[in-house]
């Protein structure tokens, strides 16, 4: 059995990615693909570690979040969709009626 | 006795709880039947204030509704019940020896609290039973009374619920077996007074007097609540019996001088005259008029404003060690009396006169206190109760008959249309003038034998006294000739209406008339053969103060201070010539009387003209309202004012207003955090996480 650190680095370079692009990018389909990104890095770590402890319990986690993470999917991009045909655009920006 | 009642002094406490369930019973039928009068008022007939209502008498008559009759039934009956258990208190405290004549009786425990521990208790002596007698008889009486005297007014249960309650205050403050008690007592009977001056709340002039007495009175109780402070600090109790024994041993260990002893009392008296309506805290007890008629007779004469007197008498002892307070106490009382009796000369409303009368003879109350004869005071108390309430509700019943006309410049031969009324409230004229035979003669006329006689007392006090007693009845006989004798000034209108009042009130006048003649027998004095049983009765609670001021002279090495009763042992002839003199002044006083209103009923108007100052100087009352008005009250509201502008609204005002701009200036510039840009939200949680883990890592 392999060490975990190497897929520990490609978990975290995933991960951070995923977070750049949701603090950077201003269109919100992007911005949901990011976080798909992010819970898929982490996903990474889970299985990894998971193998080298010899410990079902990692993989398990992994499919949780994959089910959450479809979830989060459906109802993101079908708010997306509603906010598009309202306002015609899905730039964050632009989407920030609730301010002070 | 057998049976529950052989030992009724187990059940003193009744004679509160009676006037408590009265309190409760009215309390709540007005609460639900007369509620539409509580809100506020669209026409519910109050148009007319109070007598004015006596109008409609000979108009139709409305059927009474069911809960006045409870109300009606009510309210006398328990104040009657607890007349019967004090009645027979009483004459079970007779039957016991006199040395042992003082029952407490401890209900529960108030308050428990360090050295402090004050229990609910009653406690029964000669003096206390005088004044549940005189409470619970005449009150009685004048709740019988007021059922008819009150019979037109729409707030008939919450009359009914005041009037009870100021009974059980009253009670509360007789019977109460410590200073504290007696202060409960006193703040209620208070409270009741300022109910009952602003009954008729709508009118302006009502509600006004009302204040005036309860701000006044306050001044009074300051002083009462310090003495109250003094007495516990430094005898570590405020149970009667307990300070009394505690004087001999605290005179030994010296902490109990003179000083002490002036002080504690100087201040109670403050309280008194506060409630006892003294120079200077008189001023309210003339526009307490303003009240119905019942609530003068009951409160303001007979039984509240005596409450100083009372006070008076039960801390003999500690007055009888400051020979200054006792000074000062004589002097102010006598200074009242003739001063009070001057002022009613003028004046021209009925109840007015009867008003400053009522000062006057506190006055003397409180001279016999202060020259030591504590007995003649509490007699003179006793009897002015029967005659004072009788001419008040004698005035009441002419008031009625005048359709609500007080001004006895508009009656005049009302003894035709008025016979009961007059016959009674002219017993009790005789009785308060101080004919011989009759209540008011034997204790005035121990007043002045004592102002002359005790080792306190002088000459002065006497004269100034004699004059006020001849001042008295020349008031008293121009008020019985202004409205029953000569010719009708009556207005045309009301003469129509001019009527008898019903059984209700006439009964209370008369029983008060019998009281008034036979009520001075018991104390006729030993100088015309009496027994004085009065004074025998009393003797146990005022032993105590003659014995504690004879320590107090002998620590002082002063030599003879002689026992104030000591002097009245032998009979001196100067007792037979003051008596005579009094008599002399009261009947020169009722000849003035009858010359100016009688015989020549234009010269008062005359000797008006010709001294127009000095009858503007004595109608106004010597401006010591306007006095008070420009030295205190103009003075305290521009402080007051100056204090509402700089200090509540520059400072105070202005501090909180900071606060909440700071706190609010804060909150506009942070509040800008908010962008409602989701990517700056999700930069700061990333922000928190990253410091959280490495938190995590490095710490």
């Amino acid at each position: 059995m392999m060490e975990p650190s190497a897929y520990l680095i490609l978990s975290g370079i995933l991960f951070a990615i995923g977070a750049v692009g949701v603090v950077a990018r201003k269109n919100a389909l992007i911005i949901l693909m990011s976080v798909e990104l992010m819970l898929n890095g982490v996903n990474v770590a889970f299985v990894a570690v998971g193998s080298y402890l010899g410990d079902p319990t990692g993989g398990i986690f992994a499919f949780m979040v994959m089910t959450v993470a479809a979830a989060e999917a459906a109802v993101g991009l079908s708010i997306l969709i509603a906010i598009y045909r309202l306002k015609e655009t899905i730039d964050i920006t632009e989407l920030s009626v609730l301010k002070w | 006795m057998v049976g529950p009642l052989s030992n009724i002094h187990e059940y003193l406490w009744l004679i509160l709880a009676f006037p408590l369930a009265g309190v409760v019973l009215n309390g709540i039928i007005a609460l639900v039947a007369e509620r539409p009068l509580l809100l506020p008022a669209d026409d519910h007939g109050h148009d007319d204030h109070g007598h004015g209502g006596h109008g409609d008498e000979h108009g139709a008559h409305h059927e009474t509704p069911g809960y006045r009759k409870l109300v009606a039934f009510i309210a006398p009956a328990m104040i009657f019940a607890a007349f019967v258990v004090a009645l027979l208190s009483v004459i079970q405290l007779a039957q016991m020896p006199a040395e042992s004549r003082t029952v407490v009786q401890t209900l529960f425990t108030w308050i428990q609290s360090g050295g402090l521990s004050v229990s609910v208790a009653l406690q029964l002596d000669p003096l206390s039973s005088v004044m549940i007698l005189v409470v619970t008889g005449v009150g009685f009486l004048i709740h019988v009374y007021s059922v008819g005297y009150m019979s037109h007014e729409p707030a008939f249960a919450r009359f009914f619920f005041y009037l009870n309650l100021f009974m059980f205050s009253m009670l509360t403050l007789v019977l109460g077996s410590s200073y504290l008690l007696m202060f409960v007592g006193w703040e209620g009977v208070g409270l009741c007074s300022y109910l009952l001056i602003g009954f008729w709340y709508e009118k302006d002039s009502a509600s006004t007097a009302g204040k005036k007495a309860f701000v006044v009175n306050r001044v009074g109780d300051f002083g009462f609540l310090l003495a109250m402070f003094l007495v516990f600090w430094n005898f570590g109790t405020l149970n009667y019996t307990d300070v009394m024994a505690r004087i001999p041993a605290l005179q030994h260990s010296g902490i109990l001088t003179a000083g002490l002893a002036t002080a504690i009392t100087l201040l109670m008296f403050v309280g008194a005259t506060g409630k006892s309506a003294q120079i200077p805290l008189y001023i309210w007890l003339p526009d307490a008029m303003e009240g119905p008629t019942p609530v003068s007779a009951l409160i303001h004469a007979a039984t509240m404003v005596t409450a100083g007197v009372y006070m008076v008498a039960r801390s003999n002892a500690l007055f009888m060690l400051a020979p200054f307070t006792m000074g000062t106490v004589a002097v102010i009382g006598a200074a009242t009396a003739i001063f009070a009796a001057s002022m009613g000369i003028c004046q021209k409303d009925i109840k007015r006169v009867l008003a400053y009368s009522t000062v006057s003879q506190l006055g003397y109350m409180f001279l016999a206190c202060g020259v030591g004869a504590f007995t003649a005071g509490v007699f003179h108390l006793m009897t002015h109760a029967f005659f004072k309430a009788l001419l008040f509700l004698g005035s009441g019943s002419v008031i009625h008959a005048m359709s609500g006309e007080q001004d006895m410049m508009k009656m005049g031969s009302l003894r035709k249309h008025t016979p009961i009324t007059f016959y009674t409230m002219f017993i009790g004229t005789l009785a308060i003038a101080g004919i011989p035979g009759l209540a008011g003669f034997f204790s005035k006329d121990e007043i002045l034998w004592k102002a002359y006689s005790s080792s306190h007392g002088s000459p002065v006090l006497w004269a100034v006294a004699a004059v006020a007693a001849g001042t008295t009845a020349f008031y008293m006989f121009r008020l019985i000739f202004l409205t029953f004798f000569g010719a009708s000034r009556i207005d045309k209108e009301v003469e129509k209406h001019v009527h008898e009042s019903p059984f209700s009130m006439t009964i209370p006048l008369m029983v008060l008339a019998v009281l008034s003649i036979c009520g001075g027998w018991i104390g006729v004095p030993a100088a015309l053969g009496g027994l004085n049983h009065f004074e025998k009765w009393l003797e146990p609670i005022f032993e105590g103060g003659h014995k504690a001021a004879a320590v107090a002279t002998e620590a002082l090495s002063h030599g003879a201070t002689a026992a104030v009763h000591g002097a009245a042992a032998h009979h001196d002839p100067m007792e037979f010539i003051l008596m005579g003199a009094s008599v002399a002044v009261a009947l020169f006083g009722i000849a003035i009387a009858y010359y100016l209103y009688m015989v020549r009923p234009e010269k008062p108007a005359k000797i008006a003209e010709a001294n127009p100052n000095l009858y503007r100087l004595v109608y106004n009352k010597y401006f010591v309202d306007e006095l008070y008005e420009w030295l205190i009250i103009r003075r305290i509201v521009n402080g007051s004012v100056w204090l509402w502008q700089m200090f509540d609204v520059q400072f105070i005002d202005a501090m909180v207003n900071g606060v909440a701009k700071t706190v609010r200036s804060a909150g506009d510039e942070t509040r800008k955090i908010q962008t409602g840009v989701v990517g700056n939200y999700a930069f700061s949680i990333l922000l928190g996480a990253v410091f959280i883990v490495g938190y995590l890592i490095w710490r």
